[in-house]
Order: C-alpha cells, then sequence, then structure tokens
C-alpha cells in the first residue's frame, strides 16, 4: 500500500514535468533537454520567493508564473531562430542551454542542498497500511487538481483545441487562421509553469533544492514521452504514472540488480526498437 | 604550466580528437546522431582495464583487444539503427549510455562504483612510456586516424554513407544498401572509440564509471558540432577547442562551465554549420 502511495507521488511529478516536454515536442518536433534546467529554476525560485515572503501559497504562484515567462523567452529568443535549421542544431542548443542554466544556479543559489523545510499545518495521516506525510498529501493534491484543469483547458478551451491543431500540422493550423505563435508560446508557457511546480513539490518534498537536481529527472521525462508515444498528453500522462509503478515496485522486488534508473532507459529502449510509436499512440496523426 | 602538466593535456586532446572522429564517422558520414558515445568510449576502456589488472594481458593485446570489443558493441548498435531512427535514435543512445553506465557501477566484475585501479603503464619495447612519450604516441595515432579519414572520404564507402545520410528512401531505391552501411559506420565508430577507450585507461591507470558518463557524450558531441559536423578539420579543432579551452579559462575557473554552455548556444545560433563548415567562420579565414 505504502508503495502504491509512493508510486503516485513519483508519478505525478513525471507526469508534470513531462506534459510540457511532451506538447513541445508535439508541436515543434524539438528535444527540449533545458526543460530540465527550467524545473530547477522553478525549485530555486519557489525556495527564494518562499524564504523572503514566508507564505507558501504566494510564492508557489509567483515562481511558477515567472517560470512560465522563462519558457517563453527561450522559445522567442533561442529556438525559434533555428527552426529552419537541421534538428540536431536545437538540440545541442537545449543541451548547451541545460549546461549554462545549472552553472548559473550554482553561482547564484551555491553548490550546496538547500532545504526547503515547510510546514503547511496539515496532519499526517496515519494508520494500520500506510503514512501519508503532509508534504505527500500536497503533492497529492496539487497534481489532481492540476491534471483536471489540464483536462478542462486541452478539450474544452479553443486554446486546448489550437494547440491540439498545432501538434497535428504546423502549417495547417497556420493557414487555418490559428495564431501559431501565440500557441507556441503558451505551450511553452505551460510547459515550463508545470515543470516549476514539479521542482517546488520535489523540492518540498525530498527537502532540498541544489543545481544538479535536473540531471536525472531530464532524461526520465524523456523515457515518459517515449512510452506515451510522442507528442500525446494522455499518453504522457498514462506513461508517467505507469512508469512510476513499475519502477516502484520493481525495486520494491530485491531481485533486480540495477538502480531504478537504469530500469527506466532499458524500458525505453525495447520501446524503441519493438514499438516505435509508443504504448498509447496519438489517435489524430 | 610545467611540461608534464602539458602533455597530460596534449594525451587527452589527442584521444578526444580520435573520439571525435569516430562520432563524426556516423553523425557526419552517415547522419545517424548518436547522443551515447561515451558509452563505446567506455567500453573500450573497461576492456583494456580488465585485461591488464585481471588477467595480466600485455599492452598491444588488450589494444587489439579493446578495438575489436568495441567494433562490436559499435555493431550491435547499429542493429536497432535499422529500426530506429532521428529523435528515437538519439533517445536510444541516450538511453544506452544511462545503462552501460550502471552496470559498470552495479556489476561488481566491473569493479563496481570505484571502478577499476592499477593499470600500469604502456611497456613498449622493454621500456615504459613517460607522460611525454605517451603524448607522443597518442598523437601519432590521432594522426593515423585521421589519414583513416582521409581514406574514407577517397573511397567507395563515402559515397555510401553520403547517400545513406542524404535520403535513405532513395538511397535504397538505387540500389545502396542502407543497412550495409550503415552497420559499417557504427562499426568503424565503435571501434575508434574503443581504441580511445584504451588509451584513455593506460594514461589514467584507472576507470571510473563516470568518466564516461552521459556529460562525456555531450563533450564529445560538442566537439563534432562546433568544428563542423561532416568534416575532417571540424571535428579535429572542436576537440582542441574543447580540451584547450577550459585549461585556458583556468583563472575564472568559476565561470568556465558557464562560458562552455554560452558558447554552445551562440556558435549554434550563428554558426549552425559549426566553425569549419559550410560558411563557417573559421574556414572563411583559412580561404582568405
Amino acid at each position: 500500500m505504502q508503495n502504491v502511495i509512493n508510486a503516485l507521488i513519483l508519478g505525478g511529478i513525471y507526469v508534470l514535468i513531462s506534459v510540457g516536454l511532451t506538447m513541445i515536442y508535439g508541436i515543434l518536433r524539438i528535444l527540449h533537454i533545458a526543460h530540465a534546467g527550467i524545473y530547477t529554476l522553478g525549485a530555486f525560485l519557489g525556495l527564494s520567493f518562499y524564504a523572503a515572503t514566508g507564505n507558501f501559497w504566494l510564492s508557489l504562484i509567483l515562481s511558477v508564473v515567472l517560470t512560465g515567462f522563462a519558457g517563453v523567452l527561450i522559445y522567442r529568443y533561442i529556438y525559434r531562430k533555428v527552426l529552419d535549421k537541421e534538428k540536431i542544431v536545437s538540440l545541442v542548443i537545449s543541451i548547451g542551454m541545460f549546461t549554462a542554466m545549472q552553472e548559473l544556479y550554482r553561482l547564484i543559489w551555491g553548490p550546496y542542498k538547500k532545504p526547503f523545510a515547510l510546514d503547511l499545518g496539515i496532519n499526517d495521516i496515519r494508520t494500520k497500511y500506510f503514512v501519508l506525510t503532509q508534504h505527500q498529501i500536497l503533492i497529492l493534491t496539487v497534481t489532481a487538481v492540476v491534471l483536471l484543469i489540464l483536462y478542462f483547458l486541452m478539450n474544452y478551451t479553443k486554446l486546448g483545441k489550437a494547440m491540439k491543431a498545432c501538434a497535428d500540422d504546423l502549417e495547417i493550423a497556420a493557414a487555418m487562421g490559428i495564431n501559431v505563435e501565440y500557441v507556441i508560446s503558451f505551450a511553452f508557457f505551460l510547459g515550463s509553469a508545470l515543470a516549476a511546480l514539479a521542482g517546488i513539490l520535489i523540492g518540498v518534498y525530498e527537502n532540498n533544492v541544489y543545481p544538479t537536481m535536473g540531471s536525472s529527472v531530464s532524461y526520465k521525462a524523456f523515457v515518459v514521452i517515449v512510452l506515451g508515444g510522442f507528442g500525446s498528453l494522455t499518453g504522457a500522462i498514462t506513461a508517467g504514472f505507469l512508469l512510476a509503478f513499475a519502477e516502484t515496485f520493481l525495486v520494491a522486488w530485491k531481485g533486480f540488480i540495477l538502480p531504478r534508473d537504469a530500469i527506466a532507459f532499458l524500458l525505453m529502449i525495447f520501446i524503441l526498437i519493438f514499438k516505435p510509436e509508443g504504448l498509447f499512440r496519438r489517435v489524430t496523426r | 604550466m610545467t611540461l608534464d602538466y602539458f602533455f597530460t593535456v596534449l594525451t587527452f586532446s589527442n584521444i578526444f580528437i580520435i573520439l571525435a572522429l569516430s562520432l563524426n564517422v556516423v553523425m557526419g558520414y552517415a547522419g545517424q546522431v548518436s547522443l551515447g558515445h561515451a558509452a563505446f568510449f567506455g567500453i573500450g576502456a573497461y576492456t583494456s582495464a580488465i585485461l591488464a589488472t585481471k588477467f595480466g594481458w600485455g599492452y598491444f593485446p588488450s589494444l587489439l583487444m579493446s578495438i575489436l570489443v568495441g567494433a562490436f558493441f559499435g555493431f550491435l548498435l547499429g542493429l536497432p539503427s535499422l529500426r530506429v531512427k532521428h529523435d528515437f535514435l538519439v533517445l536510444t543512445t541516450i538511453g544506452l549510455n544511462f545503462v552501460v553506465v550502471a552496470i559498470f557501477k552495479h556489476i561488481d566484475f566491473f569493479g563496481g562504483p570505484y571502478g577499476i585501479i592499477g593499470v600500469p603503464r604502456p611497456v613498449f619495447f622493454g621500456k615504459e612510456l613517460e607522460t611525454g612519450g605517451y603524448a607522443l604516441y597518442t598523437g601519432a595515432l590521432a594522426f593515423l586516424v585521421i589519414l583513416l579519414m582521409i581514406y574514407i572520404e577517397k573511397i567507395y564507402l563515402r559515397y555510401g554513407f553520403e547517400a545513406v545520410k542524404e535520403n535513405e528512401d532513395a538511397a535504397e531505391s538505387i540500389g545502396v544498401s542502407v543497412p550495409r552501411f550503415k552497420i559499417y559506420a557504427f562499426t568503424i565508430s565503435g571501434a575508434l572509440a574503443g581504441l580511445a577507450g584504451n588509451l584513455w585507461a593506460y594514461q589514467m591507470g584507472m576507470v571510473f564509471p563516470d568518466d564516461f558518463s552521459f556529460p562525456v557524450s555531450i563533450s564529445i558531441l560538442t566537439m563534432v558540432v562546433l568544428g563542423g559536423v561532416g568534416t575532417i578539420s571540424g571535428p579535429v579543432v572542436g576537440a582542441l577547442i574543447v580540451t584547450f579551452l577550459p585549461e585556458i579559462l583556468r583563472p575564472i575557473q568559476d565561470y568556465r562551465l558557464l562560458i562552455y554552455g554560452i558558447i554552445i548556444v551562440l556558435v549554434m545560433l550563428y554558426q549552425p554549420g559549426g566553425l569549419l563548415g559550410k560558411n563557417g567562420l573559421l574556414r572563411s579565414i583559412f580561404k582568405r
């Protein structure tokens, strides 16, 4: 039972990070590795605002919005200039940005792990079968709420439909009168904001924030979008939870010698070789 | 800067020239982006280190084995590349890199997280090579690899690679066997990375899993792309820049990775073909 809760939490975090990646890949076909840098930025901003104001919810909103705009800047001033170039160019740029971002955080906030201690004033839920700490309650609620909003946004608003249209075919979408620039910027904003949210939640949950916290996450998120079928939002959400469950239970089962990251990547390689369209193919193609 | 220190940096740059050129075979010639090149580098290094310390093999036999094992694993990665393309291949190779490092780290035979220590210095004709001699030796090998590249560009192999790179379907339709040339490229690339691994193991005297982790793949990729994918001079100059730049930037050490990242972004924004590629900055200077 405790494993189920842990997997749900891990899955929620994976989903929050992957949503942005899968949207960006879906529309622009860019492997946005610097997304993990955005995630770290969110965590650091959240921590700094919290230290300055003492109000968690205010700093959460502030840092999520600011990080969202940072994502838009990355698109406007960097990716947009190389969209017509070979794809390796945007990939290398993304890697370069990720390196520079991690270094920048190290210079600003220092290389050490910083604690992110937060008391929400909620009591832990303790039963005979499982323990649910206040931070776990926080993560589960926030993820659930965000996923609901996302579901509504993608399916019942014009903007969500426009995003889907752009993911299907950018040029046709533009020809149909959709303001493509605006939609792409919004995708970067939303994706980066969700990544920032994930960064803050993880920071609180593990009680530390540090410059290289994005390193392993960045590539794990790609495992999620591969499993989910590139560019598919529901696929990414399902895959995020699936991966979290697979990892948690394989690690709990002691027979497996390799660490959990290796499990994820082995899984990804097998999927790519034998089922390259992912587990959940996009319905519209 | 002492002479020994200079020779050490020189050796590293020689090793990375070989690595950059080997990645260039896959990326520049055959057009297959691999982001897990450090895995082959590591496989070569571990082969030599294990043979030298656990089985007492001499330098040249283990050098040969490193190359062969590297080629074999290159061949193995060539197989999925027949099915997995573009971004999918990029992700496959990233995954491969993580898996290989995890295997080095978690299986006792490979020494676990502490790696393998005690690789002896190479002995040539009964004499141990010092840092200076080793720098010369690696330099000679790097030179041989450059000659090999010039040779590849001259023979039919180059045309096969080019056809695969430009358009796989079109190449197939005029009778170029795409699988064959992809496998060739990956095998040659793996063999050269294995060679570089051997040189690394004997230079360091030890191997650690983290020496072959994903960031190393990134630096190799950076060398190739910075200099110019598909050229010979590009990866060589790229390797020189990437190994010497941090040494030159040492006085402002705290900022060097930041500057490194920014340089990569700027070069890609304004010189997407690399410094020595088509319309590259350095190329136009040399042409004048």
